[in-house]
């Protein structure tokens, strides 16, 4: 006879008033409640991550502080102010695409022009949850498990608001949409969830850019990104952070490819103080498809950490990654990919690159690329590099008379080119060109 | 416009510690061609990267003046604003930059020498139509423009670019190192009109380095120079290319004794590295 031994629930490092947030959401149906309730249940037995963690190995949270943010009382609605400040973000979005929405915090301050939209939805999340309930719960938390680790079941047990897109079959949305995700002065703390739905034989492109406006001040997203594209749908997303220096940034983020589908999925790290992203795309169809672009550029005391996976599950997929980092300062990034081949997945084409161009002798960057293969048919090819500015490029820009700091500024532009040259978002390759010039000019001292 | 001379006395090179030129004499004028000869290691390439300012190449003595510009003082950016250019041997690719975007940078600060970073650049209008106009000269197709700047470009191919580049900057004065090697002969007559051209319309005093007659008979110098273990020891006019194109070096070696000893100990060390 043996006695049972409970296991010793970890100590919560971080209490959250579990019971004061839900009654802040008392309006959800049940099935969400429930769900919440449970990864609520999941972030209390779930140790708060360490240096002992591999993710977090080379990714030091500890003066990360929970408490600093209110996470469960529902922020104040955005003032004026906060509008006027996010005006100029999104006018620069507007400029190129056909309609979009705001949100600041998470809280919808402008909707998109229904008008434009013809048989898509792009709205809200409490909006989504009242016209398409049965979609959304279908879809909710099946792409991004709560159980990755407690800040991925933290989110999912107090997110609040975010943007969906959904698309019906057969729907083509020829025009990209955009969706604007800001911080303000005053509101510094956004949970919000992401989740995109293209169903059998849709396309759509979203444009999301998750931006600052004000002063530099401490802030919080703590967020995720749901995506499922349905067989012969065809989706490109582009994902711009560009938070402020003093955001802490976690984000748990996966698309699902059915067969014959494609995802061509664009993701810029150029803000927040610390970014920890799990960037994944899951061929999950026969023929499925997937091009993953990264652009990063680091500045100060910046620490970005990605972690990738390309998951083939199926046969003839394919996956084509390409994540490229600038780093100057102090600054640093962490990148760990992963191409996993299931043992049906015979004829795969996997490819992962990361590069990096260090432009200071106190920035570092890690590159870890990572085979997993159990089919026996496949094409799975990876690389890593780093290195400085040439300073024989430089000379030879000098030799016809351009001054060594523009040689450096073109020859940084120039290593972004390949990567710039993959995304078939037009106005998007312009925006990244033009991000990354202004941080290498802030990034030259 | 008065003619400028690019004047180098007694000039002294080292690269990592090891002393390459020792004591170069050499004046070029606008208007003049000139031809550089030598053995592998004597010190040609050196030269050229030395007066163009390569971090890597110190300059332990001498001068080297470009009208009034003392080239040895100023950035290599200035030298070529000052009218200096170098066709490279081994030209680096720049990838990402297109040949186009390089070339409207190059040209705006070569011919802007004034203007401030961050200014308006040159044109486009007028840019793309005269880089058309000597692409075709050069009988390069001009979609090289879009292209990154010497990426997968051939041997030819990035040897023509170096030329285009002389031809868009115009300056006073080019050195040609090793313009003609890896070129077919065809390939050799259409660069050598193409510098010819560019010498002809501004006056450029050019200094052709080169192991081989071939190039010269497009080129023709008026002056020749043999350089040999770190110093120029026989100048000449064209017959010295007919005389070492015939008897090669050997009666170099012969005459200059002291030289040649240089000369051992540099070309062991080019096998070397």
């Amino acid at each position: 006879m043996s006695t049972a031994v409970a296991t010793p629930k970890p100590k919560v490092l971080w209490p959250v008033n579990f019971g004061e947030f839900q009654k802040s959401v008392t309006s959800e149906p049940e099935w969400l409640k429930d769900a919440r309730k449970a990864a609520f249940e999941q972030y209390e037995s779930t140790a708060w991550p360490t240096s002992k963690d591999e993710e977090w190995r080379r990714t030091d949270i500890r003066s990360f502080k929970l408490s600093a943010f209110e996470l469960v009382q529902p922020s104040t609605p955005p003032s004026l102010d906060d509008l006027n400040a996010v005006g100029p973000l999104r006018d620069a979005l507007a400029a190129h695409y056909s309609t979009g929405i705001v949100q600041i915090a998470g809280q919808t301050t402008q909707p998109a022009d229904s008008s434009k939209l013809g048989q898509v939805t792009l709205t809200d999340f409490q909006t989504a949850l009242a016209t398409h309930g049965d979609i959304i719960k279908k879809h909710l938390f099946q792409t991004v498990s709560p159980k990755g680790d407690a800040l991925a079941a933290l989110h999912a047990a107090i997110f609040r608001g975010g943007i969906v897109l959904y698309v019906p079959k057969g729907v083509k949305l020829e025009v990209p949409l955009y969706a604007l995700s800001a911080l303000t002065s005053t509101h510094r703390v956004d949970t919000s969830h992401t989740l995109i739905i293209l169903e059998d034989d849709a396309e759509a492109t979203l444009v999301h850019d998750l931006a600052t406006t004000g002063d530099s001040k401490p802030g919080l997203h703590l967020g995720s990104v749901e995506i499922v594209v349905g067989k012969n749908a065809h989706l490109k997303y582009v994902r711009i952070q560009n938070w402020d220096d003093q955001t802490w940034h976690f984000s748990r983020e996966r698309a699902v490819v059915d067969a014959g589908g494609s995802i061509q999925w664009t993701i810029g790290g150029l803000g927040s103080r610390l970014s920890k992203v799990n960037q994944e795309t899951a061929l999950a169809g026969p023929k499925a498809s997937a091009q993953v672009n990264g652009v990063m550029f680091t500045t100060g005391k910046q620490h970005l950490a990605y972690f990738t996976r390309q998951d083939h599950q199926a046969p003839n997929t394919t996956s084509d990654l390409l994540y490229k980092g600038g780093l100057s300062g102090k600054s640093r990034t962490v990148w760990k990919g992963m191409i996993a081949v299931e043992k049906d997945a015979q004829k795969t084409d996997a490819y992962q690159k990361n590069d990096s161009l260090v432009l200071s002798n106190d920035a570092r960057a890690d590159s870890i690329p990572g085979l997993e293969i159990e089919a026996n048919d496949v094409r799975c090819t990876h690389g890593a590099t780093a290195g400085q500015v040439d300073p024989e490029m430089v000379f030879y820009f000098q030799a016809r008379g351009i001054p060594a700091e523009t040689a450096k500024r073109l020859v940084v532009e120039g290593f972004f080119a390949n990567v710039y040259d993959r995304i078939s978002v037009e106005p998007v390759r312009e925006s990244l060109r033009a991000a990354v010039a202004r941080k290498l000019a802030i990034g030259k001292s | 416009m008065s003619r400028k001379s690019l004047r180098i006395e007694n000039l002294h090179v080292s690269v990592e510690g090891k002393s390459i030129l020792r004591g170069v004499n050499l004046t070029i004028n606008q208007g003049e061609t000139h031809a550089l000869m030598g053995p592998n290691g004597s010190g040609k390439s050196t030269l050229s990267y030395a007066l163009m300012g390569h971090p890597n190449y110190e300059i332990t003595d001498g001068t080297a003046f470009l009208g009034d510009i003392n080239l040895l003082e100023i950035e290599p950016d200035e030298r070529a604003k000052a009218g200096l250019f170098l066709a490279f041997q081994y030209p680096t690719s720049i990838p990402g930059v297109t040949m186009a975007n390089f070339l409207r940078h190059a040209v705006t600060n070569v011919r802007m020498p004034d203007r401030k970073e961050g200014e308006d650049l040159i044109s486009m209008r007028d840019f793309r139509k005269e880089l058309k106009q000597k692409m075709d000269e050069l009988g390069m197709d001009s979609e090289f423009a879009r292209r990154y700047l010497n990426e997968g470009f051939s041997g030819g191919e990035k040897k023509r670019a170096e030329v285009l580049q002389l031809a868009m900057l115009q300056p006073a004065f080019a050195i040609l190192d090793e313009t003609d090697s890896g070129l077919d002969i065809d390939a050799v007559r259409v660069v050598s009109e193409g510098v010819n051209r560019v010498a002809k319309a501004q006056g450029t005093g050019v200094l052709v380095i080169t192991h081989y007659q071939r190039i010269l008979n497009y080129i023709q110098p008026q002056f020749v120079h043999i350089l040999y273990g770190g110093k120029i020891v026989e100048n000449g006019g064209p017959e010295l290319v007919t005389t070492l194109e015939r008897e090669g070096y050997d009666w170099i070696r012969a005459k200059y004794p002291n030289e040649a000893q240089v000369e051992d100990e540099l070309e062991s060390t080019v096998l070397t590295s």
